[in-house]
């Protein structure tokens, strides 16, 4: 009686290039119908299927003795000890974000706990690394504001802390903003739940919020560019979440895990019902008969491609024996959440929906869950972005003047008006401010463990050098743990692209993820997981021509942006470090050898209008062994502080560390190059290089300090003393040309100048 | 001596204040299910933070109408110590256990930072082991914070000592700049008249241990308990 | 069924911060505003639903008498959603405070 919905002819339309649409009748044996054309439009697109990128990502290293879920999984889980481990994962949600930033930013937030929560895990921390246009700009003001306020909007209402991130601006995001959040859980490492679905005959149920038809298309929508004047209509397309059913789907699907009846787990976010359900069977080589009746629906008259299809946020699947299934649906129910079994596991492979006693869809999952998965020809750009640089005459720089204006850059301000709008304390794990270089929570399950977090995304070095750049990324992020003593355990990276069709920007995505690579293998730090965000480049502004139309504009893609997710474990919480220094008549020490670079820095964008050159050489075996020197020296307490040197180089670093500490310093500011009869170069007040750190301590402390360096084969070397209420900078030069002394409040007042 | 902290859909920091009672001050504490109908057995109620039912129509409206604030009434009408933070304080102004409202932030925004506040009356509950004039530093968290209520409540409250903390600086000035959120008269908490049924908006339990930044919200948990001691009420 | 929709605006007097800010926003958008007042906006089905009854729904919770003040309007098409007529049938009295 139960017969497939009617064949389409060859002209049903999935969205899909024609080659995919081949391989769909290929591996079918027939043409879809309506209703299966629309899934594998879905499944298919560019977010879903990661298509383009599939391949490259398997460059990356996902191994290491404490990985217990690697990447393919709602989130990757590492072991930390002590019977504990942690899910981690990093999301984009640019494009959404674009077109309605609260909402946009609210769902992103609400999709990656989600995925933590799958995997059994109770999320404790978020951190949100975001890209818009200079912010005076109207329009990036706007996006910027209401990111914020959506993330703000539904992390503190589910009660999950935003402890850290980073806001960066630069022009190539003004239409192409980037809203990347990722989430830490906490899971015992015996209890890490699966999406596998096993079982024949076993429960499938349905937990959540009611299905409406929010985000119908929402997955392919991610996958095609912006263009200004559909921005109405794709309105319809964005999902709106409720925090609130999120905190109560957060504790019943706990107290559900509790119980011990949950086979398998899955939430339900980009493409649904149908990506839950297919990736869940392909997973355990099962299948699933989908009853489309039971769906709990907000909306009246859905039809099944909208039930199946629909982005409704807040909701999970379930595999369960069908005896525990009343138990599990009266813990969602109690929590005040729909629960309802709509289908069982099934021995042949086959997705088959109903509707009205009718099938609708009868399609194998791994057809739907294995896009495929193409292999693009890589083309170095003819020109990367710097290489045209002309070399300028540099003008005589003032360094103090160029200092505080690049204190004054929201790139390196203070962002204290963005994380007080965040909660980031709630759960009392938190136990730095937002703002130090890595964020810290305890263990209270696990005392006196810790985890500290730090998300980097340095594009001005990707675009200089794509391989180069990211990999200094990396090390950016293991240098930022070092700083609290912190051993890097695992990455999430979330990979920022324009067009992987083009053959330049393929090149370079993966020239980006071998770099991610070269560093994470000189670390020894798995990928344990991650997304790739592809097409950030808004269409060019249309003439009503129909060419016109849909245009990719290349000149408006953003830089390569690769952001890095990393968690670090921390040994003893109770005592942590801090960046800025602290005693009168501390020695501060420069700690590491890097030979920092002019090019791609942000003194050269800021000062010089130069966005271009190649960023320093990563130099992977002597950063890493200083990474490893200074979260030894931070372990061992041999040093009261310790800030890793980045963006602006060591004059910024100097800076930060006065204010952060509220003290001043004295130092003679070495010199990168061996010729010390002339000034000091920009270069040495501004360069930016790996693995450079200052630490302070006292004086008696240094010797055992210089002995641990040596041990590590890192360089260091006391360059002054933390003290009063200025900080001084002298030349190296006899001269003292070109030195400086500025008050402390000064520094602070450029610093926390950010309004927002 | 049992402590309840009482769990309505959204709350979000119930587990904290359970983490601060029963880990750092060894207290044996309950959960109660914003459904129960009954409190027996236990001697201290608190009212967590967070985000009842979404803080939707407004901050704690629902939650004041759940099944469990009947014997809450009960409980703090037999002048047994009830304690408001934040999202509780709400509740309480909903259901007129407390006087006064409050509204949002006079910026518009979600704030979360430390704040100081001194102590105003000694004759609370939660007030008790604490000399008026001590200054508290704790974190506020939220976006419906700023008090308000009619002339005659707040000539009421001043008369009577029941604004219970004030904001200030750090050395104990009430200044203009140490409001946090445009609170009338920088009331940061109140108490009802009998002086067991107290609210406010900063965070105690984030400010319990010596490793958060500071542990002064601990005094006010420590004050029920001499309280209590004092009165030894019979249960 | 009965239905009606209820206005809730804040009292005169009471800061209205959101309609300063949507004032704000209107202003910088080109429009010259002079006043801006956000309220919320409330509509309620039930059988045998009357005027008096949704008065009594706005003291004891959907207002919170202290800030606020109300008006009702029935809704003549009988469910949540339709159009309103032509005038309220009842508005609170603006009070000091609560008795």
């Amino acid at each position: 009686m139960r017969t497939l919905a009617p064949e389409g002819t060859a002209t049903v339309r999935t969205g899909l290039p024609a080659g995919d649409e081949h391989e769909i009748v290929r591996r079918l044996g027939r043409h879809p119908n309506m209703v299966e054309a629309r899934m594998f439009g879905v499944m298919w697109s560019e977010h879903c299927g990661y298509k383009h990128s599939r391949h490259t990502l398997r460059r990356l290293p996902s191994g290491s003795p404490r990985v217990l879920s690697g990447p393919g999984g709602n989130a990757g889980v590492v072991s930390i000890g002590a019977g504990w481990a942690v899910a981690f994962k990093m999301e984009s949600h640019n494009h959404p974000s674009a077109v309605d930033p609260y909402n946009g930013a609210a769902t992103g937030v609400g999709g990656i706990i989600r995925d933590v929560l799958a995997m059994g895990a109770r999320p404790i921390a978020l951190l949100d690394s975001l890209r818009f246009g200079p912010l005076d700009d109207r329009r990036s003001r706007q996006l910027a504001g209401g990111v914020v306020a959506g993330i703000a909007g539904y992390g503190n209402a589910i009660g999950v802390p935003t402890v850290g991130g980073e806001l960066l601006v630069d022009a190539c995001y003004r239409d192409n903003p980037l809203v990347n959040v990722a989430c830490l859980g906490l899971v015992r490492a015996d209890r890490v739940a699966t999406a596998a679905a096993q079982g024949v005959g076993n429960a499938v149920l349905y937990a959540g919020a009611r299905t409406g038809r929010d985000g119908i298309g929402g997955a392919a929508f991610a996958s095609t560019e912006l263009d200004e004047s559909r921005e109405r209509t794709d309105r319809a397309s964005v999902q709106i979440g409720d925090p609130f059913t999120g905190k109560l789907l957060i504790e019943a699907t706990l107290e559900a895990l509790e119980s011990g009846a949950i086979v398998a787990i899955q939430d339900m976010g980009a493409g649904g019902i149908t990506c839950a359900a297919s990736e869940m069977a392909a997973r355990g080589g099962v299948g699933m008969a989908i009853d489309l009746d039971r769906v709990p629906l907000r909306e009246a008259h859905m039809r099944p491609e909208e039930i199946l299809l629909s982005e409704s946020q807040e909701r999970m699947l379930l595999v369960l024996r069908s005896d525990d299934a009343p138990r599990v649906a009266g813990i969602y129910r109690r929590w005040g959440l729909s629960a309802e079994v709509i289908g069982h596991v099934t021995a042949e492979p086959r997705l088959v929906a109903t509707l009205a006693g009718q099938i609708v869809a009868d399609l194998p999952p791994d057809a739907l869950a294995d896009a495929p998965a193409y292999v693009p020809e890589p083309r170095r750009p003819r020109v990367l972005n710097g290489e045209e640089r002309r070399p300028t005459a540099r003008a005589a720089v003032d360094p103090l003047d160029a200092l505080l204006r690049m204190l004054r850059h929201p790139d390196i301000a203070s962002k204290r008006e963005i994380f007080e709008q965040y909660d980031h304390m709630v759960g009392i794990r938190t136990v730095t401010v937002p703002g130090a270089d890595a964020a810290v929570l305890r263990v209270l399950e696990a005392p006196p463990l810790g985890l500290a977090l730090a998300a980097d995304g340095n594009a001005r070095w990707c675009a200089g050098d794509p391989r180069r750049g990211a990999a200094l990324i990396v090390m950016e992020a293991a240098a930022n743990l070092a700083c609290v003593g912190a051993e890097p355990l695992a990455v999430t990276d979330c990979l920022n692209f324009g067009s992987p069709e083009r053959p330049e920007v393929f090149w370079t995505f993966r020239e980006a993820v071998d770099g991610i690579a070269d560093a994470c293998r000189s670390l020894g730090v798995p990928v344990i997981g991650g997304n790739v965000s592809f097409y950030n480049e808004a269409a060019a502004a249309g003439n009503g021509s129909a060419a016109a139309e849909g245009a990719r504009d290349p000149a408006r893609a953003i830089h390569p942006t690769p952001i890095i997710g990393m968690v670090g474990l921390v040994e003893d919480v109770s005592r942590p470090t801090r960046s800025g220094f602290l005693n009168e008549g501390d020695l501060i020490v420069l700690i590491g050898s890097g030979s920092g670079s002019l090019g791609a820095s942000l003194h050269d964008v800021l000062i010089e209008g130069n966005i271009g050159g190649p960023p320093a050489d990563p130099a992977l075996g002597d950063t890493t062994r200083a990474i490893q020197l200074v979260c030894r020296a931070v372990r061992a307490r041999l040093v009261r502080s310790a800030h890793d040197v980045s963006d602006g180089g060591l004059a910024v670093a100097l800076a930060e560390a006065c204010i952060m500490g509220g003290i001043g310093a004295s130092v003679t500011l070495p010199s990168a190059t061996q010729d010390h009869s002339g000034p000091p170069a920009p270069l040495d007040w501004f360069g930016e290089g790996p693995g450079l750190f200052l630490v302070s301590l006292p004086a008696e402390g240094l010797p055992a300090l210089e002995a641990l360096a040596a041990e590590h084969g890192v360089p260091c070397g006391a360059i002054g003393t933390v003290g009063g209420a200025s900080l001084s900078v002298l030349a190296s030069a006899p001269t003292g040309v070109d030195s400086f002394t500025v008050e402390v409040r000064v520094l602070r007042q450029a610093w926390d100048s950010l309004e927002f | 001596m049992r402590w309840g902290v009482v769990v309505f859909p959204g709350s979000n920091c119930d587990q904290d204040c359970m983490h601060a009672l029963r880990s750092v001050m060894g207290q044996s504490v309950d959960a109660v299910w914003h459904e129960e109908r009954s409190v027996a057995g236990l001697d201290v109620l608190v009212l967590p933070g967070g985000f009842s039912y979404g803080d939707y129509l407004r901050a704690g409206a629902i939650a004041a109408t759940a099944p469990v604030m009947s014997a809450i009434r009960d409980f703090a009408e037999a002048g047994r110590p009830v304690l408001g933070v934040c999202n509780g304080f709400q509740i309480l102004t909903e259901a007129r256990l407390l006087p006064g409202t409050l509204v949002r932030n006079a910026r518009l925004r979600f704030r979360c930072r430390p704040v100081w506040v001194r102590v105003e009356s000694s004759d609370t509950s939660f007030t008790a082991a604490l000399p008026e004039g001590t200054v508290l530093q704790m974190p506020i968290a939220h976006a419906e914070g700023g008090y308000r209520a009619s002339a005659d409540e707040l000539n009421a409250l001043r008369a009577a000592g029941r604004v219970v903390f004030r904001y200030c600086d750090r050395e104990g000035r009430v200044l203009a700049e140490a409001n946090p959120n445009g609170s009338v008269d920088a009331i940061a908490g109140v108490a009802n008249a009998r002086g067991n049924v107290v609210g406010l908006m900063p965070h105690p339990e984030r400010a319990s241990e010596g490793l958060l930044a500071s542990s002064d919200g601990r005094r006010i948990f420590e004050s029920a308990l001499a309280s209590l001691a004092a009165r030894a009420e019979p249960v | 069924m009965a239905a009606f929709r209820v206005l809730i605006m804040l009292k005169p007097g009471v800061l209205d911060a959101a309609g300063q800010a949507v004032e704000r926003g209107l202003t910088a958008l080109g429009y010259g505003v002079e006043h801006v007042r956000v309220g919320k906006l409330i509509e309620v089905d039930a059988p045998d639903l009357t005027a008096p009854i949704v008065d009594e729904m706005c003291e004891r919770f959907l207002a919170n008498p202290l800030i606020e003040t109300w008006r009702i309007e029935p809704l003549p098409g009988g469910t949540a959603g339709s159009a309103p007529a032509a005038a309220p049938v009842r508005a609170s009295a603006p009070r000091e405070g609560r008795q």
